[in-house]
């Protein structure tokens, strides 16, 4: 019975705390048109959300990139098709490595540090005091870091997937002697302008939104204290990777559904 | 914090670094370039088997790309495959009599549609159909053939 009981609690509660963050989002929204007149303000959160996690963006897309290329090499070698190898780093990179790695990457660097400043605002009761003194917190402070990651992650995401080509270059053109030509124009014929590249933006705007909403999301609806804010800010890593692990999936079958 | 003015420079370059990365991947990896083939015409041909052609494939002529298929269906009168495609506005003087045939790049690789020109002095237009047409090459009929063939063979005679 006591089983029962604290089943159906869970589900009520996480019913009800999905029906909290929709208001939410919602708020947020409707906050953001106000915004248009104060840019400002998400010009400087696309600052700390962008701009200061764009070295491990670079680093990983890099690194990611340059794996890709050995790998790729060592399998497409096997079958004599060592010439496909750009078509292969750059497909795995534009359609799925690209906005998936930089969504988690962004929401362990950009996300928990969201989460916790909004969670901390909160603790120190300095959204209340905004309140106070008649200023709507969710457009002054939640809005404008939900736009700067929005703006940020599919930006983000194509600096990763730009970079890691060039790390596959680097590898297989110039260490593993692929020839360059070849690299480039299997790359050219087999990448789809529509299917492929657009399919990757799309995905990394839904992964920069989902991600944010997450983070200003936990922030917002902390318990105002110290180990609130702890537990708040690691959900909001485990949640936006799994929606982001998930939604991938769900983004992928509907576009390869009906090819 | 950090004052406006870097501020903003770093935000602009971030921005624009992104912009740029999207540029690379749609006309350097992607092939937005060529992708629309731009004041085209289209035109038809009746194949009587398509093999592996697939919507999108080339079609060339002399090895050069002219435009792309857009279309396959089946005739149902004729029991024969139908395919609509677009050719680039720049290749307007392909000569009526002009015959189509499937093609293979290297022996695994895509099916494509390849022109050879007539030599009428009437050019293809809009909606025109090209009417010698030869079919892909099905590789199973082919090995059927080779191996009949020997079969039939009379033994060498020792």
């Amino acid at each position: 019975m006591n089983t029962l009981r604290t089943l159906g609690g869970i589900v009520i509660n996480s019913v009800e705390r999905l029906g909290r963050a929709s208001m939410f989002l919602y708020e947020v929204l409707t906050g953001s048109w106000e915004l248009l007149r104060r840019f400002y303000l998400v010009v400087q959160q696309v600052y700390s959300v962008g701009v200061l996690t764009l070295l491990i963006i670079l680093v990983s897309g890099l690194f990611v990139g340059m794996v890709l290329g050995l790998q790729g090499y060592n399998t497409l070698v096997k079958f004599g098709s060592a010439n496909s190898l750009g078509l292969l780093v750059a497909l795995s990179l534009v359609r799925e490595l690209g906005p998936v790695v930089t969504a988690l990457l962004f929401a362990g660097r950009a996300g928990s540090a969201l989460t916790a400043e909004i969670g901390l605002m909160k603790a120190t009761e300095q959204l209340a005091g905004m309140e106070m003194m008649a200023v709507n917190p969710i457009t002054r402070v939640i809005a404008p870091r939900f736009l700067g990651g929005v703006i940020a992650m599919p930006l983000l995401a194509a600096l990763f997937s730009a970079i890691g080509v060039l790390g596959g270059h680097l590898i297989g053109v110039g260490l593993l002697g692929v020839d360059a030509g070849a690299f480039w124009s299997q790359m050219q014929n087999g990448v789809d302008y529509r299917d492929d590249i657009l399919n990757g933006v799309v995905k990394s705007v839904v992964f920069g939104v989902v991600v944010s909403w997450i983070a200003v999301f936990e922030g917002y609806d902390a318990v105002p204290t110290s180990e609130g804010v702890a537990s708040a800010t690691n959900r909001t890593v485990v949640y936006s990777s799994l929606a982001v692990l998930g939604l991938d999936f769900l983004l992928t079958a509907l576009t390869l559904g009906d090819v | 914090m950090i004052n406006r003015k870097s501020l903003e420079l770093w935000v602009g370059l971030f921005v624009a670094a992104g912009i740029f990365a999207l540029g690379m991947l749609a006309f350097k990896v992607g092939n937005l370039s060529t992708a629309d083939v731009t004041d085209g015409y289209q035109i038809r041909a009746n194949f009587d088997n398509v093999g592996g052609l697939k919507v999108k494939a080339a079609v060339t002529m002399a090895g050069v790309r002219v435009g792309r298929v857009t279309g396959i269906a089946f005739d149902n009168k004729k029991y024969q495959a139908a395919v609509t495609m677009d050719i680039d506005g720049k290749f307007k003087i392909i000569p009526n009599d002009s015959s189509a045939s499937i093609l293979t790049s290297g022996l695994l690789g895509d099916q494509y549609i390849g022109l050879e020109p007539g030599g009428a002095e009437e050019y293809l237009r809009e909606g025109d159909a090209i009417r010698t047409t030869q079919s892909a090459l099905v590789l199973e009929k082919l090995v059927g053939q080779v191996i009949f063939n020997k079969a039939n063979e009379p033994e060498p005679a020792k």
